[in-house]
């Protein structure tokens, strides 16, 4: 087994019109690595959308891109607010995000639900107060 | 039908246009950006009112061929810009969605 090769990425919480931009790198980055199409545009809109919730509930975070032998693997990390009841935020249309983050065309409440339909597992760890850890993986 | 070519059939208006040779293969039509993200394919013409920089994002990501705005919503002069350095192509058209969606899907299945 291979070293992963491994991406790194630090979201910026106050720059929502940047936000994305992890999510363009490393689709490059794997077209670069010669990943097939269909897995870069999971593993980039998953990315996308993880993204855009850290901007938007948690002032940003850490994101982090592993490329295995057999697949994906997309770590989202915040010191955010954490999520109340994950469930409830897993259902398609729930959302908690604000006016202003509406108007700009996010909150339809997809983010999650996106993110678990493009990846092949989902994890979240969540605590009040201290913050929210996503693990995705994308299979070869 | 590329990009160029629909545009000027129609009298779209280019405002951005870096590779208008892109072949365009199919469309879709919507302003929820995660919907757009996860539901908008490679190759189609997305057709949107949402001019916010963000579009040009989503552009990038689902590798759509071009961006339409419909009913002549002008995007912010950062969006233009972002567009041209990635190579996103963005026009615009003054007629609605409904209109341009129309015409080419008449175009798409006229080939």
């Amino acid at each position: 087994m291979g070293e992963a090769i491994r991406f790194h990425f630090n979201v910026d919480g106050d720059n929502f019109t940047s936000a994305g931009q992890a999510s363009v790198q490393i689709k490059k980055n794997l077209r670069q690595l010669g990943v097939a199409p269909e897995i870069i545009r999971k593993v980039s809109i998953a990315m996308y959308e993880g993204e855009i919730n850290m901007v938007i509930h948690a002032n940003g975070g850490d994101a982090d891109v592993l490329v295995h032998e057999d697949g994906i693997e997309i770590i989202l990390e915040d010191r955010g607010p954490g999520i109340p009841d994950v469930d409830l935020a897993m259902k398609e249309g729930y959302s908690t995000a604000p006016d202003n983050i509406r108007s700009l065309g996010f909150g339809a409440g997809m983010g999650l639900p996106n993110m678990k339909r493009y990846t092949d597992s989902m994890v979240i760890e969540t605590e009040l107060g201290k913050g929210t850890k996503i693990t995705m993986r994308v299979n070869f | 039908m590329t990009v160029t070519q629909f545009a000027e059939k129609y009298g779209i208006k280019a405002i951005a246009v870096e590779s208008g040779d892109r072949e365009i293969t199919g469309g879709y039509v919507g302003d929820l950006l995660s919907w757009v993200m996860g539901r908008a394919s490679s190759g189609d013409v997305w057709i949107t009112i949402m001019s916010n920089i963000n579009i040009a994002a989503v552009a990038a990501l689902t590798d759509v061929a071009c961006i339409v705005l419909a009913e002549d919503v002008q995007p912010d002069e950062k969006v233009v810009a972002v567009a041209k350095d990635k190579g996103i192509n963005l026009l615009a058209s003054e007629r609605n969605a409904f209109e341009l969606a129309g015409l080419l899907y008449g175009e798409l299945n006229a080939q």
